[in-house]
Protein backbone atom coordinates (compact mmCIF):
# COMPACT_ATOMS: atom_id res chain seq x y z
CA UNK A 1 0.00 0.00 0.00
CA UNK A 2 2.77 2.38 0.24
CA UNK A 3 5.82 2.54 -2.35
CA UNK A 4 8.71 1.27 -0.27
CA UNK A 5 10.48 -1.30 -2.58
CA UNK A 6 11.95 -2.66 0.85
CA UNK A 7 13.63 -6.37 0.48
CA UNK A 8 12.98 -6.57 4.40
CA UNK A 9 9.30 -7.56 5.54
CA UNK A 10 7.24 -5.40 7.65
CA UNK A 11 7.69 -5.14 10.78
CA UNK A 12 3.73 -5.33 11.46
CA UNK A 13 1.53 -5.80 9.33
CA UNK A 14 -2.42 -5.25 9.52
CA UNK A 15 -4.91 -6.86 7.59
CA UNK A 16 -8.94 -6.43 7.38
CA UNK A 17 -8.72 -5.82 11.02
CA UNK A 18 -12.30 -5.34 13.28
CA UNK A 19 -12.77 -4.72 16.43
CA UNK A 20 -16.06 -5.20 18.33
CA UNK A 21 -16.85 -4.44 21.70
CA UNK A 22 -20.52 -3.96 23.24
CA UNK A 23 -22.08 -4.79 20.16
CA UNK A 24 -20.28 -1.41 18.84
CA UNK A 25 -17.85 -1.77 16.03
CA UNK A 26 -14.65 0.37 16.92
CA UNK A 27 -12.59 -0.82 14.14
CA UNK A 28 -13.41 -2.07 10.71
CA UNK A 29 -11.72 -3.48 7.58
CA UNK A 30 -7.96 -2.10 8.78
CA UNK A 31 -5.00 -1.85 6.81
CA UNK A 32 -1.41 -1.02 7.64
CA UNK A 33 2.05 -2.12 7.60
CA UNK A 34 4.75 -0.35 9.54
CA UNK A 35 8.19 -0.40 7.40
CA UNK A 36 11.69 -0.60 8.99
CA UNK A 37 12.69 2.59 10.24
CA UNK A 38 9.29 4.65 8.69
CA UNK A 39 7.96 7.07 11.05
CA UNK A 40 3.67 6.48 10.91
CA UNK A 41 1.84 8.88 11.83
CA UNK A 42 -1.80 7.34 13.32
CA UNK A 43 -4.92 10.18 13.19
CA UNK A 44 -8.24 10.69 13.40
CA UNK A 45 -10.53 12.34 16.00
CA UNK A 46 -11.85 11.27 19.11
CA UNK A 47 -13.14 7.83 19.45
CA UNK A 48 -11.57 7.09 15.95
CA UNK A 49 -10.31 3.59 17.75
CA UNK A 50 -6.40 5.06 17.42
CA UNK A 51 -5.91 3.49 20.96
CA UNK A 52 -7.61 0.54 20.18
CA UNK A 53 -5.73 -0.16 17.15
CA UNK A 54 -2.90 0.47 18.75
CA UNK A 55 -3.24 -1.99 21.85
CA UNK A 56 -4.53 -4.69 19.09
CA UNK A 57 -1.05 -4.07 17.70
CA UNK A 58 0.75 -4.49 21.06
CA UNK A 59 -1.50 -7.62 21.63
CA UNK A 60 -3.16 -6.41 24.66
CA UNK A 61 -6.69 -7.11 22.74
CA UNK A 62 -7.81 -10.08 20.00
CA UNK A 63 -9.41 -8.57 17.02
CA UNK A 64 -12.63 -9.96 15.90
CA UNK A 65 -11.66 -10.51 12.72
CA UNK A 66 -8.64 -9.70 10.21
CA UNK A 67 -5.20 -10.59 11.41
CA UNK A 68 -1.87 -8.62 12.74
CA UNK A 69 1.31 -10.28 11.68
CA UNK A 70 4.74 -8.81 13.13
CA UNK A 71 8.28 -10.09 12.39
CA UNK A 72 9.66 -12.69 14.11
CA UNK A 73 11.51 -11.25 17.50
CA UNK A 74 9.77 -7.78 17.09
CA UNK A 75 10.62 -5.81 20.41
CA UNK A 76 7.92 -3.36 20.54
CA UNK A 77 8.32 0.01 23.15
CA UNK A 78 5.64 1.30 24.22
CA UNK A 79 4.81 4.95 25.68
CA UNK A 80 0.79 4.77 26.77
CA UNK A 81 -1.30 7.51 27.00
CA UNK A 82 -1.94 9.51 30.56
CA UNK A 83 -0.14 7.55 32.60
CA UNK A 84 -1.28 8.62 36.26
CA UNK A 85 0.93 7.59 39.11
CA UNK A 86 -1.26 6.89 42.42
CA UNK A 87 -0.25 9.38 45.17
CA UNK A 88 0.32 6.87 47.84
CA UNK A 89 3.32 4.81 45.81
CA UNK A 90 6.16 6.11 46.99
CA UNK A 91 8.24 5.15 43.42
CA UNK A 92 11.50 6.69 42.62
CA UNK A 93 12.43 7.56 38.82
CA UNK A 94 14.87 4.60 38.62
CA UNK A 95 12.43 2.27 40.29
CA UNK A 96 9.78 3.00 37.55
CA UNK A 97 12.15 2.21 34.67
CA UNK A 98 13.22 -1.01 35.94
CA UNK A 99 9.47 -2.48 36.31
CA UNK A 100 9.70 -2.80 32.85
CA UNK A 101 11.72 -6.25 32.85
CA UNK A 102 14.86 -7.59 33.95
CA UNK A 103 17.15 -4.29 32.97
CA UNK A 104 20.60 -3.59 34.87
CA UNK A 105 20.97 0.08 36.66
CA UNK A 106 23.37 0.89 33.98
CA UNK A 107 20.88 0.49 31.05
CA UNK A 108 18.39 2.44 33.06
CA UNK A 109 20.89 5.45 33.45
CA UNK A 110 21.95 5.30 29.93
CA UNK A 111 18.19 5.00 28.89
CA UNK A 112 17.63 7.89 31.47
CA UNK A 113 20.27 10.23 29.69
CA UNK A 114 19.51 9.21 26.41
CA UNK A 115 16.43 11.31 27.34
CA UNK A 116 18.14 13.79 28.57
CA UNK A 117 17.00 13.63 32.32
CA UNK A 118 19.30 11.71 33.81
CA UNK A 119 18.72 14.55 36.69
CA UNK A 120 15.73 13.00 37.74
CA UNK A 121 16.84 9.85 38.31
CA UNK A 122 16.76 9.55 42.20
CA UNK A 123 13.36 11.93 41.85
CA UNK A 124 9.70 10.61 43.07
CA UNK A 125 7.67 10.13 39.91
CA UNK A 126 5.40 12.23 41.36
CA UNK A 127 7.29 15.11 41.60
CA UNK A 128 8.59 15.48 38.53
CA UNK A 129 6.91 17.79 35.31
CA UNK A 130 4.63 16.82 32.81
CA UNK A 131 8.07 16.94 30.33
CA UNK A 132 10.54 14.87 32.22
CA UNK A 133 7.47 12.31 32.63
CA UNK A 134 6.74 11.80 28.92
CA UNK A 135 11.09 11.36 28.68
CA UNK A 136 10.98 8.89 31.98
CA UNK A 137 7.95 7.08 29.68
CA UNK A 138 10.32 7.59 26.49
CA UNK A 139 13.55 5.92 28.33
CA UNK A 140 11.52 2.80 30.03
CA UNK A 141 10.19 2.36 26.23
CA UNK A 142 14.32 2.46 25.22
CA UNK A 143 14.66 0.05 27.53
CA UNK A 144 13.01 -2.82 25.77
CA UNK A 145 15.64 -2.19 22.83
CA UNK A 146 12.84 -1.89 20.20
CA UNK A 147 12.71 -1.85 16.48
CA UNK A 148 9.07 -0.21 16.89
CA UNK A 149 8.44 2.24 19.17
CA UNK A 150 4.36 2.95 19.61
CA UNK A 151 3.48 5.99 20.99
CA UNK A 152 0.10 7.20 22.29
CA UNK A 153 0.10 10.71 22.05
CA UNK A 154 3.69 11.60 23.65
CA UNK A 155 3.58 15.15 23.82
CA UNK A 156 0.14 15.75 26.39
CA UNK A 157 0.14 17.61 29.14
CA UNK A 158 3.44 19.42 27.90
CA UNK A 159 3.98 22.79 26.57
CA UNK A 160 4.78 24.00 23.49
CA UNK A 161 8.35 24.36 23.82
CA UNK A 162 8.48 21.35 26.00
CA UNK A 163 6.15 19.48 22.95
CA UNK A 164 9.06 20.51 20.14
CA UNK A 165 12.03 19.22 22.02
CA UNK A 166 10.36 15.98 22.84
CA UNK A 167 9.55 15.72 19.07
CA UNK A 168 12.86 16.57 18.13
CA UNK A 169 14.10 13.79 20.68
CA UNK A 170 11.64 11.58 19.23
CA UNK A 171 13.16 11.81 16.03
CA UNK A 172 17.18 11.52 16.91
CA UNK A 173 15.97 8.66 19.09
CA UNK A 174 15.05 7.04 16.16
CA UNK A 175 17.56 8.02 14.16
CA UNK A 176 19.86 6.82 17.01
CA UNK A 177 18.38 2.90 17.25
CA UNK A 178 17.13 2.62 13.53
CA UNK A 179 13.83 1.75 14.96
CA UNK A 180 10.52 2.96 13.58
CA UNK A 181 7.99 4.33 15.31
CA UNK A 182 4.19 4.73 15.14
CA UNK A 183 2.87 7.73 16.95
CA UNK A 184 -0.57 8.42 17.50
CA UNK A 185 -0.82 12.40 17.33
CA UNK A 186 -3.57 15.29 17.57
CA UNK A 187 -0.65 17.50 16.22
CA UNK A 188 -2.00 18.00 12.37
CA UNK A 189 1.23 20.54 11.89
CA UNK A 190 3.77 17.59 13.17
CA UNK A 191 2.24 15.32 11.03
CA UNK A 192 2.38 16.96 7.79
CA UNK A 193 5.77 17.93 8.38
CA UNK A 194 7.91 15.62 10.40
CA UNK A 195 6.22 11.90 9.39
CA UNK A 196 6.85 9.90 6.46
CA UNK A 197 3.21 8.48 6.47
CA UNK A 198 -0.06 9.29 7.69
CA UNK A 199 -2.85 7.14 8.62
CA UNK A 200 -6.04 8.30 9.14
CA UNK A 201 -9.24 6.26 10.61
CA UNK A 202 -12.20 6.90 12.00
CA UNK A 203 -13.41 3.52 12.72
CA UNK A 204 -12.53 2.46 9.22
CA UNK A 205 -9.83 3.29 7.30
CA UNK A 206 -10.07 6.91 5.81
CA UNK A 207 -6.98 7.23 3.93
CA UNK A 208 -3.32 6.78 4.12
CA UNK A 209 -0.37 7.59 2.53
CA UNK A 210 2.06 10.55 2.51
CA UNK A 211 1.07 13.55 4.48
CA UNK A 212 0.86 15.46 1.31
CA UNK A 213 -1.31 13.18 -0.83
CA UNK A 214 -4.04 12.44 2.61
CA UNK A 215 -3.77 16.23 3.12
CA UNK A 216 -5.42 16.29 -0.22
CA UNK A 217 -7.76 14.01 0.49
CA UNK A 218 -11.55 14.39 0.46
CA UNK A 219 -11.89 11.99 3.47
CA UNK A 220 -9.30 13.71 5.27
CA UNK A 221 -10.42 17.36 4.48
CA UNK A 222 -13.69 16.43 5.99
CA UNK A 223 -13.14 15.32 9.05
CA UNK A 224 -10.57 17.98 10.26
CA UNK A 225 -12.39 20.34 7.87
CA UNK A 226 -10.73 23.94 6.70
CA UNK A 227 -8.10 24.19 10.15
CA UNK A 228 -6.52 21.08 8.66
CA UNK A 229 -6.17 22.33 5.57
CA UNK A 230 -4.99 25.71 6.68
CA UNK A 231 -2.44 23.99 8.81
CA UNK A 232 -1.26 22.04 5.33
CA UNK A 233 -0.93 25.72 3.71
CA UNK A 234 1.63 27.22 6.82
CA UNK A 235 3.44 24.22 6.67
CA UNK A 236 4.09 23.40 3.46
CA UNK A 237 4.27 26.43 1.55
CA UNK A 238 7.13 25.82 -0.66
CA UNK A 239 4.92 23.80 -2.79
CA UNK A 240 2.26 24.83 -5.39
CA UNK A 241 -0.87 23.30 -3.89
CA UNK A 242 -3.75 22.66 -5.83
CA UNK A 243 -6.61 22.22 -4.06
CA UNK A 244 -9.91 22.89 -5.98
CA UNK A 245 -10.54 19.08 -6.56
CA UNK A 246 -12.60 19.07 -3.69
CA UNK A 247 -14.21 22.53 -3.86
CA UNK A 248 -12.36 24.02 -0.68
CA UNK A 249 -10.74 27.04 -0.39
CA UNK A 250 -7.24 26.95 1.26
CA UNK A 251 -7.17 30.52 3.19
CA UNK A 252 -9.70 32.42 5.31
CA UNK A 253 -9.27 35.95 6.35
CA UNK A 254 -8.24 34.65 9.46
CA UNK A 255 -5.35 32.93 7.90
CA UNK A 256 -1.61 34.04 8.13
CA UNK A 257 -1.89 35.05 4.57
CA UNK A 258 0.72 32.40 3.11
CA UNK A 259 1.11 33.38 -0.73
CA UNK A 260 -1.07 30.56 -2.33
CA UNK A 261 -2.66 30.40 -5.56
CA UNK A 262 -5.96 28.47 -5.30
CA UNK A 263 -6.97 26.84 -8.91
CA UNK B 1 3.88 -12.32 80.58
CA UNK B 2 0.59 -14.75 80.74
CA UNK B 3 0.92 -17.36 78.00
CA UNK B 4 -2.87 -16.36 76.16
CA UNK B 5 -1.26 -12.56 76.10
CA UNK B 6 1.92 -14.12 74.51
CA UNK B 7 0.03 -16.00 71.87
CA UNK B 8 -1.90 -12.66 71.55
CA UNK B 9 1.31 -10.67 70.84
CA UNK B 10 2.93 -13.46 68.24
CA UNK B 11 -0.45 -13.88 66.35
CA UNK B 12 -0.97 -10.46 66.18
CA UNK B 13 2.32 -9.67 65.06
CA UNK B 14 2.24 -12.66 62.30
CA UNK B 15 -0.66 -11.19 60.83
CA UNK B 16 0.65 -7.43 61.03
CA UNK B 17 3.87 -8.48 59.11
CA UNK B 18 1.79 -9.78 56.26
CA UNK B 19 -0.69 -7.51 56.05
CA UNK B 20 1.57 -4.34 56.31
CA UNK B 21 2.97 -5.60 52.37
CA UNK B 22 -0.26 -6.50 51.16
CA UNK B 23 -1.97 -3.56 52.49
CA UNK B 24 0.46 -1.29 50.89
CA UNK B 25 -0.46 -2.50 47.58
CA UNK B 26 -4.08 -2.65 48.55
CA UNK B 27 -3.93 1.23 49.17
CA UNK B 28 -2.05 1.61 45.96
CA UNK B 29 -4.25 -0.30 43.71
CA UNK B 30 -7.14 0.98 45.62
CA UNK B 31 -8.78 -1.79 46.94
CA UNK B 32 -9.71 -0.99 50.32
CA UNK B 33 -13.51 -1.39 49.43
CA UNK B 34 -12.78 -4.95 48.09
CA UNK B 35 -10.84 -5.90 51.12
CA UNK B 36 -13.32 -5.28 53.23
CA UNK B 37 -15.74 -7.06 50.81
CA UNK B 38 -13.91 -10.36 51.03
CA UNK B 39 -13.35 -10.21 54.86
CA UNK B 40 -17.40 -9.80 54.89
CA UNK B 41 -17.87 -12.39 52.63
CA UNK B 42 -15.88 -14.56 55.09
CA UNK B 43 -19.20 -15.08 57.79
CA UNK B 44 -20.58 -16.56 54.81
CA UNK B 45 -17.78 -19.19 54.44
CA UNK B 46 -17.85 -19.74 58.34
CA UNK B 47 -21.67 -20.42 57.77
CA UNK B 48 -20.82 -22.68 55.08
CA UNK B 49 -18.12 -24.65 57.03
CA UNK B 50 -20.79 -25.07 60.38
CA UNK B 51 -23.86 -26.41 57.92
CA UNK B 52 -21.59 -29.04 55.54
CA UNK B 53 -19.54 -29.92 58.76
CA UNK B 54 -16.21 -28.99 57.69
CA UNK B 55 -13.52 -26.45 59.47
CA UNK B 56 -14.78 -22.61 59.37
CA UNK B 57 -11.62 -21.24 58.72
CA UNK B 58 -11.36 -23.25 55.66
CA UNK B 59 -14.82 -21.83 54.69
CA UNK B 60 -13.62 -18.51 55.38
CA UNK B 61 -10.56 -19.61 52.71
CA UNK B 62 -13.07 -20.81 49.87
CA UNK B 63 -15.56 -18.30 50.76
CA UNK B 64 -12.57 -15.32 50.51
CA UNK B 65 -11.08 -17.06 47.32
CA UNK B 66 -14.55 -17.10 45.22
CA UNK B 67 -15.52 -14.05 46.19
CA UNK B 68 -12.36 -12.62 44.94
CA UNK B 69 -12.26 -14.54 41.80
CA UNK B 70 -15.66 -13.59 41.30
CA UNK B 71 -15.07 -10.32 41.37
CA UNK B 72 -11.79 -10.08 39.61
CA UNK B 73 -13.89 -11.71 36.78
CA UNK B 74 -16.64 -8.96 37.35
CA UNK B 75 -14.09 -6.37 36.98
CA UNK B 76 -12.20 -7.67 34.43
CA UNK B 77 -15.37 -7.88 31.55
CA UNK B 78 -16.70 -4.75 32.26
CA UNK B 79 -16.08 -1.26 32.89
CA UNK B 80 -19.18 -1.76 35.08
CA UNK B 81 -19.40 0.98 38.48
CA UNK B 82 -17.25 -1.11 40.45
CA UNK B 83 -17.90 0.47 44.16
CA UNK B 84 -22.07 -0.90 43.18
CA UNK B 85 -20.97 -4.04 42.64
CA UNK B 86 -18.85 -4.04 45.58
CA UNK B 87 -21.62 -2.43 47.93
CA UNK B 88 -23.72 -5.47 46.58
CA UNK B 89 -21.18 -8.23 47.76
CA UNK B 90 -20.13 -7.07 50.61
CA UNK B 91 -23.26 -6.41 52.33
CA UNK B 92 -24.77 -9.28 50.12
CA UNK B 93 -22.25 -11.43 51.91
CA UNK B 94 -22.42 -10.35 55.56
CA UNK B 95 -26.20 -10.43 55.26
CA UNK B 96 -26.45 -14.16 53.81
CA UNK B 97 -23.73 -15.04 56.07
CA UNK B 98 -25.58 -13.68 59.50
CA UNK B 99 -28.78 -15.55 58.16
CA UNK B 100 -27.11 -18.80 57.67
CA UNK B 101 -25.32 -18.93 60.70
CA UNK B 102 -29.27 -18.54 62.17
CA UNK B 103 -29.79 -21.54 60.21
CA UNK B 104 -26.10 -23.16 61.29
CA UNK B 105 -27.75 -23.18 65.04
CA UNK B 106 -25.89 -20.99 67.62
CA UNK B 107 -24.14 -24.47 69.01
CA UNK B 108 -20.06 -24.00 69.76
CA UNK B 109 -20.84 -20.20 67.44
CA UNK B 110 -19.80 -16.84 69.12
CA UNK B 111 -21.03 -14.71 66.07
CA UNK B 112 -19.25 -11.93 68.34
CA UNK B 113 -15.91 -13.70 68.11
CA UNK B 114 -16.06 -13.59 64.06
CA UNK B 115 -17.30 -10.01 64.07
CA UNK B 116 -14.94 -8.57 66.19
CA UNK B 117 -11.82 -11.00 66.34
CA UNK B 118 -10.97 -12.90 69.48
CA UNK B 119 -7.46 -12.81 69.77
CA UNK B 120 -7.01 -13.53 73.89
CA UNK B 121 -8.49 -16.42 72.17
CA UNK B 122 -5.66 -17.72 69.69
CA UNK B 123 -4.97 -21.19 70.26
CA UNK B 124 -1.10 -22.82 69.83
CA UNK B 125 -2.86 -24.45 66.69
CA UNK B 126 -3.86 -21.15 65.65
CA UNK B 127 -0.61 -19.75 65.90
CA UNK B 128 0.68 -21.84 63.50
CA UNK B 129 -1.83 -22.16 61.22
CA UNK B 130 -1.40 -17.93 61.12
CA UNK B 131 2.30 -18.37 61.09
CA UNK B 132 2.04 -20.95 57.98
CA UNK B 133 -0.45 -19.00 56.36
CA UNK B 134 1.40 -15.69 56.84
CA UNK B 135 4.61 -17.32 55.35
CA UNK B 136 2.84 -18.76 52.02
CA UNK B 137 1.25 -15.68 51.74
CA UNK B 138 4.55 -13.48 52.37
CA UNK B 139 6.15 -16.14 49.70
CA UNK B 140 3.53 -15.86 47.14
CA UNK B 141 3.56 -11.70 47.62
CA UNK B 142 7.43 -12.04 46.84
CA UNK B 143 7.42 -14.24 44.33
CA UNK B 144 5.26 -11.59 41.94
CA UNK B 145 6.47 -8.33 43.48
CA UNK B 146 7.56 -7.07 40.32
CA UNK B 147 4.98 -7.72 37.78
CA UNK B 148 2.28 -6.90 40.29
CA UNK B 149 3.98 -3.61 40.63
CA UNK B 150 4.21 -2.59 37.28
CA UNK B 151 0.83 -4.11 36.74
CA UNK B 152 -0.42 -1.49 39.84
CA UNK B 153 1.52 1.73 38.19
CA UNK B 154 0.38 0.52 34.61
CA UNK B 155 -1.47 -2.44 33.67
CA UNK B 156 -1.78 -2.11 30.22
CA UNK B 157 1.95 -0.98 29.82
CA UNK B 158 3.47 -3.69 31.83
CA UNK B 159 1.05 -6.36 29.50
CA UNK B 160 2.52 -5.00 26.94
CA UNK B 161 5.92 -5.21 28.23
CA UNK B 162 5.17 -8.96 28.60
CA UNK B 163 4.30 -9.10 32.31
CA UNK B 164 1.76 -12.17 32.92
CA UNK B 165 -0.86 -10.23 34.14
CA UNK B 166 -4.04 -12.85 34.73
CA UNK B 167 -1.78 -15.04 37.12
CA UNK B 168 -0.44 -12.43 38.86
CA UNK B 169 -3.41 -11.06 39.42
CA UNK B 170 -4.66 -14.12 40.74
CA UNK B 171 -1.66 -15.10 42.78
CA UNK B 172 -2.58 -11.45 44.51
CA UNK B 173 -6.02 -12.59 45.00
CA UNK B 174 -4.96 -15.67 46.68
CA UNK B 175 -2.81 -13.73 48.84
CA UNK B 176 -5.50 -11.55 49.83
CA UNK B 177 -7.90 -14.67 50.52
CA UNK B 178 -5.31 -16.20 52.80
CA UNK B 179 -4.14 -12.44 54.83
CA UNK B 180 -8.12 -12.32 55.01
CA UNK B 181 -8.74 -15.47 56.67
CA UNK B 182 -5.78 -15.18 58.74
CA UNK B 183 -6.34 -12.05 60.05
CA UNK B 184 -9.99 -12.74 60.87
CA UNK B 185 -9.20 -14.33 64.28
CA UNK B 186 -6.95 -10.87 65.19
CA UNK B 187 -9.33 -8.45 64.58
CA UNK B 188 -12.76 -10.08 63.19
CA UNK B 189 -14.44 -9.79 59.69
CA UNK B 190 -15.43 -5.77 60.67
CA UNK B 191 -12.28 -4.98 61.10
CA UNK B 192 -9.66 -7.30 58.50
CA UNK B 193 -9.97 -4.20 56.24
CA UNK B 194 -8.65 -1.75 58.66
CA UNK B 195 -5.53 -3.39 59.37
CA UNK B 196 -4.09 -3.76 55.77
CA UNK B 197 -5.00 0.00 55.29
CA UNK B 198 -4.21 1.97 58.24
CA UNK B 199 -0.86 0.90 58.66
CA UNK B 200 0.36 1.23 54.87
CA UNK B 201 -1.68 4.55 54.64
CA UNK B 202 0.72 5.34 57.93
CA UNK B 203 3.63 4.43 56.31
CA UNK B 204 3.15 6.46 53.03
CA UNK B 205 4.97 9.75 54.63
CA UNK B 206 7.98 7.98 55.46
CA UNK B 207 8.79 5.58 52.51
CA UNK B 208 10.75 6.76 49.12
CA UNK B 209 10.39 3.16 47.80
CA UNK B 210 7.61 0.50 47.45
CA UNK B 211 9.93 -1.77 49.50
CA UNK B 212 10.36 0.94 52.69
CA UNK B 213 6.73 1.41 52.71
CA UNK B 214 5.88 -2.16 53.00
CA UNK B 215 8.57 -2.56 55.47
CA UNK B 216 7.51 0.51 56.91
CA UNK B 217 3.46 -0.86 57.27
CA UNK B 218 4.79 -4.20 58.75
CA UNK B 219 6.26 -2.67 61.55
CA UNK B 220 3.72 -0.19 62.36
CA UNK B 221 0.96 -2.61 61.95
CA UNK B 222 3.14 -5.09 64.49
CA UNK B 223 3.38 -1.82 66.54
CA UNK B 224 -0.57 -1.34 66.66
CA UNK B 225 -0.94 -4.92 68.01
CA UNK B 226 1.35 -4.42 70.75
CA UNK B 227 0.11 -1.17 72.11
CA UNK B 228 -3.45 -2.44 71.30
CA UNK B 229 -3.11 -4.72 73.22
CA UNK B 230 -1.60 -3.22 75.91
CA UNK B 231 -4.08 -0.49 75.71
CA UNK B 232 -6.87 -3.19 75.60
CA UNK B 233 -5.23 -4.82 79.70
CA UNK B 234 -5.05 -1.45 80.71
CA UNK B 235 -8.29 -0.39 79.84
CA UNK B 236 -10.00 -3.35 79.97
CA UNK B 237 -11.50 -2.27 76.31
CA UNK B 238 -11.97 -5.02 73.21
CA UNK B 239 -8.49 -6.45 72.36
CA UNK B 240 -9.60 -6.35 68.28
CA UNK B 241 -10.58 -2.64 68.25
CA UNK B 242 -7.92 -1.77 70.74
CA UNK B 243 -5.30 -2.87 67.68
CA UNK B 244 -7.42 -0.98 65.07
CA UNK B 245 -7.21 2.36 67.67
CA UNK B 246 -3.88 2.40 67.99
CA UNK B 247 -3.26 1.96 64.10
CA UNK B 248 -5.59 4.83 63.32
CA UNK B 249 -3.20 6.95 66.14
CA UNK B 250 -0.09 5.79 64.53
CA UNK B 251 -1.69 6.96 61.35
CA UNK B 252 -3.00 10.30 62.60
CA UNK B 253 0.77 10.73 64.11
CA UNK B 254 2.34 10.03 60.50
CA UNK B 255 0.83 13.28 59.34
CA UNK B 256 3.30 14.97 62.17
CA UNK B 257 6.40 13.19 59.97
CA UNK B 258 6.47 16.27 57.49
CA UNK B 259 7.24 18.80 60.07
CA UNK B 260 9.63 16.40 61.65
CA UNK B 261 11.62 16.53 58.67
CA UNK B 262 11.16 13.14 57.45
CA UNK B 263 12.94 12.39 54.23
CA UNK B 264 9.86 10.38 52.64
CA UNK B 265 7.43 13.61 53.06
CA UNK B 266 5.97 14.76 50.07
Amino acid sequence: MNGLHSAATPLVTVRDLGFNSGGREILQHIDLTIESGELVSLIGPNGAGKTTLIRAILGLIRPDSGSITKRPGLHIGYMPQRLVIEPTLPLPVHRFLALGGAVSQGECRQALAEVGAEDIWATQVSQISGGEFQRMLLARALLRKPDLLVLDEPVQAVDVNGQTELYALINSVKDNHGCSVLMVSHDLHLVMSATDRVICINGHLCCAGHPEDVSRDPSYLALFGEAAAANVALYHHHHDHHHGLDGRVLDGPADEGAPHSHG
Amino acid sequence: MDEFLLRAVLAGIGVAVVAGPLGSFVVWRRMAFFGDTLAHSALLGIAIGLLLGFNPTLGVFAACLAVALALAGICDRGRIAGDTVLGIMSHGTLALGLVAVAFAGSAGLNLLAYLFGDILAVTAFDLIWIYGVGAVALAGLAAIWRPLLAITVHEDLAAAEGAPVRRTNMVFMLVMALVVAAAMKVVGILLVAALLIIPAAAARHFARTPEQMAVIAAVIGAASVVAGLAGSLWLDTPAGPSIVVAALIGFMASHLAPYLGAKGAR
